[in-house]
């Protein structure tokens, strides 16, 4: 069985989309094959990329399909043949079919007696299939920016073909792809190995073949490469190790071709500027690593991976070079540090008057007055709840957290906006609670940041979201569909994350309520949160999602009582008790839904005599319901969800004697009022009809 | 790790800066490229001159290589700033459709320029480009070597809110940096600009250029006179609108004479939008500019320079 190997020869790829490539090229293939019936039952499907070129092996396709022989039924004989000759109703079948009138046969089947046709189809070769098709399949490849290259712009491509391998075997695959002819030559690595040509004499041989021109085609060798590479650069310091940086190493891994490492110094007077700062520099500027001293300290060492390997001079140009470039970075951000210190933070508010926010609604000093507002409303929620906080450090945090929106520091390094205002607060002798509130305003930007650290940040990040959410809500800008262009939703997610793991003693009602909504979009904002905090149950604290419904269906307001009650119910929903307890809530659900829309009526079973099991349900239930309720206000949930099991036997009783729609208006009634009560009385916890039971 | 330094420095001599310029456009020469002289008004960058601009719409082929003092006031650091210029250099260079060995022959330019890249690490990284005033974009990379960037290369998807076919590649090399690169000098002003073969006695960036740095970073900051600024700009864009407005009418006139329709002075219109772009700058270095009001001039630059793009390609068609 021959192996397939393609090869795209591309210009230089953007890092952050050949992962995604390499598997979708991958995926396209071995569907091809699959579709094409050119898989064989043990053949391995291989992806490979570098910057240059994205590759898939097969190992074990079929050189070409199966013979395939279909048997295809026609007229009845009678209409087929009369006295003996073909009418045309035999003709056209045969025409149809593709053989000969001669060739007909006669079946018989339950129905009577048909002309058929054995129609013997040959497999096509892989080789004829894999040219007309996996052009096509290349070409519909996805990239998030795509060019033109060619005159008269036939096709678009994320850069330039520059060169196509297409082997089975050993024998070339004539295929084309935009305007390059398949070959069996590849090219290495452009500088190690320069312009002769590599060729691939079996598909089988590729990796190998590549690595002697310089290229590791695996990306996970390339990785191990560049770690173990890592790992060794930095031992030349006593004690000192890399900072761990997975983003960085995806990113290398994608740069390189033949990688290797280097660690490179700087002067240790860099280290008075900020960590942040340098490190920014170092990792989002540099694309290095950076290194630690033994007690996690920045240390004045830096490593960056190379797409080359270099003899000991050339590594020592490389070394020098790439110091020389991030001295200069240093330099210039120790400049814009002391040119800021110029103009403390206290002084630029006024400035801000000139940083639009949003056009429609005005700019960050309009803002800033915006958050104060809000900043107040909440603390004052929080003071009244008997929580300590620092309400002078809050509002002056609150007042500056924009203004280093103004500094140079900031405009040079825009990623670092929030943490040099909390920098330069420190510096500026403003307090550690107002530094460190400024300085953490933005946390967590993604769901897997830790919150603000302070009381004081964690109310400015809310004020600052909500009050973002209500303002261009206000406008008309929600997000909509996948269309988010102020990345509300990572604010809202934000507020939910804030609540759920700090202490704060806030519902999503008080914080919508302290952003001061317009009526007309108080509900919209609310429903927005609800969908937020759904999400964050479902998708970052991993519930199930019948859980969560459950949940949410009860009560949507207080985070880390959703979570609580979520973290209960995923326990006694494994009970048999409760499983059975879920299915006899959504049968209750049923038959009210039933009633109402019949227009029963619900009427309490006064002076009504009811079957015994209702009585005992009756009983039971209003035994109960006050206990949970008391165990519900002490948010003691698994024990309440235990009690609550412990209906099962009379509930189940219930069903299985009393027929609950009765025709009797009285009985029936009553009946429902019954089971109306055990709903409302037990689903304030989690609204188990929610639950899925198996 | 002591021994960086001396290894750097125990190569021969490197190029002076004028000797990096003199091999850029030898290289490019004798590959088939028109060398042109800068452009004779103040552009931001190399891609607005017109050898750029227009050349680059319809569909001649061109080669163009040019060095262009682009100058960016904001930027300006009075000569304070190691690595900061008010006007630095661009050499500029134009390949319409660009040869399939593009990269190659860039590679090629690199060691025309003294650098063994045997003895460097050379990558080409995602960096794509866009001039929004000019409805111009294109992808492409910043190519680093050892860690710095030191050229933009990009090919051009749009310009003038056109879409380009053939597409050219546009290679735009920092000259400044590399300079100071190779020369291993900490500031672009201890670039050497010129030596004396006979006596060796140079002539640095900073003997050049240096003044020039301060005052206009006085006058950018300081100096220039804000409303009299903005009469220039709107002066200039009635004049640019104007002509515009009468393009529009010869060009879509079907009894007008070709010989009319191609003596007809686009280019100069192309003049006053890039002045309004300069003065742009100016205003904005000068703080005089507010952030409601910056798009909507943008916006007004853009009318310009989209204006005449549109009408030199129909002039350009005219036969």
């Amino acid at each position: 069985m021959p192996d397939f190997l393609v090869e795209i020869g591309l210009e230089e790829v953007p890092a952050r989309m050949i992962a995604a490539a390499e598997a979708e090229l991958g995926r396209r293939v071995q569907d091809l094959l699959a579709r094409e019936r050119l898989l064989a039952p043990a053949a391995t499907v291989t992806t490979y990329s570098t910057p240059r070129r994205l590759a898939v092996l097969a190992e074990g396709v079929l050189a070409s399909q199966a013979d395939t022989e279909e048997q295809l039924t026609g007229p009845s004989w009678k209409v087929a043949f009369k006295d003996g000759a073909p009418t045309p109703a035999a003709q056209a079948f045969a025409r149809k079919a593709g053989v000969a009138v001669e060739a007909l046969e006669k079946v018989t089947n339950a129905k009577g007696e048909y002309v058929g046709a054995t129609v013997k189809r040959q497999g096509r070769a892989a080789a004829e299939l894999l040219a007309a098709e996996l052009p096509k399949e290349v070409l519909a490849l996805y990239w998030a920016k795509n060019m033109y290259w060619r005159a008269g712009k036939p096709e678009r491509f994320v850069r330039p073909v520059r060169w196509v391998v297409a082997l089975l075997d050993a024998a070339i695959v004539p295929l084309e792809i935009a305007g390059i002819a398949a070959g069996n030559t590849s090219r290495g690595h452009r500088i190690l190995h320069g312009d002769s040509a590599v060729v691939i004499d079996q598909p089988r041989n590729y990796s190998k073949t590549l690595r002697g021109a310089a290229v590791v085609v695996d990306v996970a060798e390339r990785r191990h490469i560049i770690r173990k590479a890592l790992d060794a650069a930095t031992r030349t310091v006593p004690g000192a190790r890399w900072r761990e940086d997975e983003p960085l190493v995806v990113t290398v891994v994608h740069l390189t071709e033949w990688p290797s490492v280097i660690l490179g110094n700087f002067d240790s007077e860099y280290l008075a500027l900020p960590e942040e700062v340098l490190v920014t520099v170092m990792r989002d500027h540099q694309k290095y690593f950076a290194v630690e001293d033994a007690n996690g300290k920045l240390a004045p060492h830096f490593l960056a991976v190379l797409n080359t390997q270099a003899d000991e001079a050339g590594a020592a140009i490389i070394r020098h070079g790439n110091a020389r470039v991030l001295t200069a970075r240093f330099k210039d951000a120790r400049f814009f540090w002391d040119f800021d210190q110029k103009t403390p933070l206290a002084d630029r508010v006024e400035s801000l008057k000139h940083v639009t926010f949003q056009k429609e609604l005005g700019s960050y000093h309009w803002k800033t007055e915006e958050n104060l507002r809000v900043v107040r409303s909440l603390a004052a929620t929080v003071k009244a709840a008997g929580v300590s906080l620092d309400t002078t450090a809050l509002d002056k945090a609150t007042e500056l957290a924009k203004t280093d929106l103004t500094a140079e520091l900031v405009k040079e390094f825009t990623e670092l906006q929030g943490v040099i205002g909390g920098l330069y607060a420190r510096a500026q002798g403003l307090g550690e609670r107002v530094a460190v509130a400024i300085y953490d305003q933005y946390t967590p930007a993604s769901m897997e940041d830790p919150i603000p650290v302070s009381i004081e940040g964690q109310l400015l990040g809310l004020a600052d979201r909500i009050q973002t959410i209500v303002a261009m809500f206000g406008i008309g800008s929600a997000p909509t569909g996948s269309k988010d262009p102020f990345a509300l939703r990572r604010a809202a997610n934000a507020i939910v994350k804030i609540l759920a793991e700090s202490g704060l003693p806030l519902t999503l009602a008080d914080v919508v309520a302290a952003s001061g909504v317009k009526a007309e979009n108080r509900e919209q904002v609310a429903a927005f949160l609800r969908e937020r905090l759904h999400f964050y149950l479902k998708d970052v604290r991993n519930f199930a999602y019948d859980v969560v419904n459950a949940v949410l269906a009860a009560d949507a307001n207080d985070v880390r009582d959703c979570i609580a009650r979520a973290e209960a119910l995923t326990v006694a929903r494994e009970s048999a008790d409760f499983a059975a307890i879920s299915a006899s809530f959504k049968r209750i659900k049923n038959i009210l839904r039933q009633a109402e829309e019949k227009g029963f009526a619900l009427q309490p079973a006064f002076g009504t005599t009811l079957a015994p099991e209702a009585q005992l349900l009756a009983a039971a239930a209003a035994v109960l319901a006050p206990e949970v309720a008391h165990l519900r206000q002490q948010r003691a949930y698994s024990e309440a969800l235990v009690r609550i099991a412990t209906l099962r036997p009379v509930v189940d009783a219930f069903f299985d004697k009393v027929m609950v729609l009765d025709p009797d208006e009285k009985i029936r009634g009553a009946h429902l009022a019954l089971i109306d009560e055990v709903l409302r009385g037990f689903s304030g916890i989690a609204d188990f009809s929610e639950i899925v039971t198996a | 790790m002591s021994s960086t330094k001396s290894a750097s420095i125990a190569k021969p001599a490197p190029l002076t800066f004028q000797e990096l310029l003199f091999r850029l456009q030898g290289f490019w020469a004798a590959r088939g490229c028109v060398l042109q002289q800068p452009y004779d008004v103040e552009v931001g960058a190399g891609t607005m001159a017109p050898e750029t601009f227009l050349r680059v719409l319809g569909p001649k082929p061109y080669r163009v290589g040019y060095a262009q003092p682009s100058r960016r006031p904001a930027d300006g650091r009075y000569g304070e700033n190691p690595n900061r210029l008010f006007k630095h250099t661009q050499f500029q260079l134009i390949l319409k459709p660009p040869p399939v060995n593009v990269q190659e022959l860039y590679l090629q330019s690199l060691e025309a320029m003294g650098i063994d890249l045997a003895q460097h690490d050379l990558k080409f990284e995602e960096d794509n480009w866009e001039w929004p005033a000019g409805g111009a974009w294109g992808v492409g990379w910043q190519v680093m070597l050892d860690g710095l960037e030191i050229t933009q290369f990009t090919y051009f998807q749009q310009c003038g809110g056109l879409d380009l076919d053939p597409i050219c590649a546009e290679l735009t090399y920092g000259l400044e940096r590399i300079a100071a690169f190779l020369q291993d000098v900490d500031s672009i002003y201890d670039i050497v600009w010129a030596r004396d073969p006979d006596t060796g006695a140079v002539v640095t960036y900073g003997d050049v250029r240096l003044a020039e740095e301060l005052q206009f970073s006085v006058y950018n900051f300081e100096a220039a006179d804000v409303d009299k600024l903005w009469q220039h700009f709107n002066l200039y864009e009635a004049e640019g609108q104007a002509l515009l407005a009468q393009a529009g009418t010869l060009l879509a006139d079907e009894n007008a004479a070709a010989t009319e329709k191609k003596r007809f002075p686009l280019l100069a219109a192309y003049e006053l939008a890039l002045k309004c772009s300069h003065l742009f700058n100016i205003l904005d270095a000068r703080g005089a500019i507010s952030v409601t009001e910056r798009v909507g001039i943008i916006g007004r630059i853009r009318a310009l320079a989209v204006g005449v793009a549109k009408s030199y390609a129909v002039q350009q068609a005219v036969s």
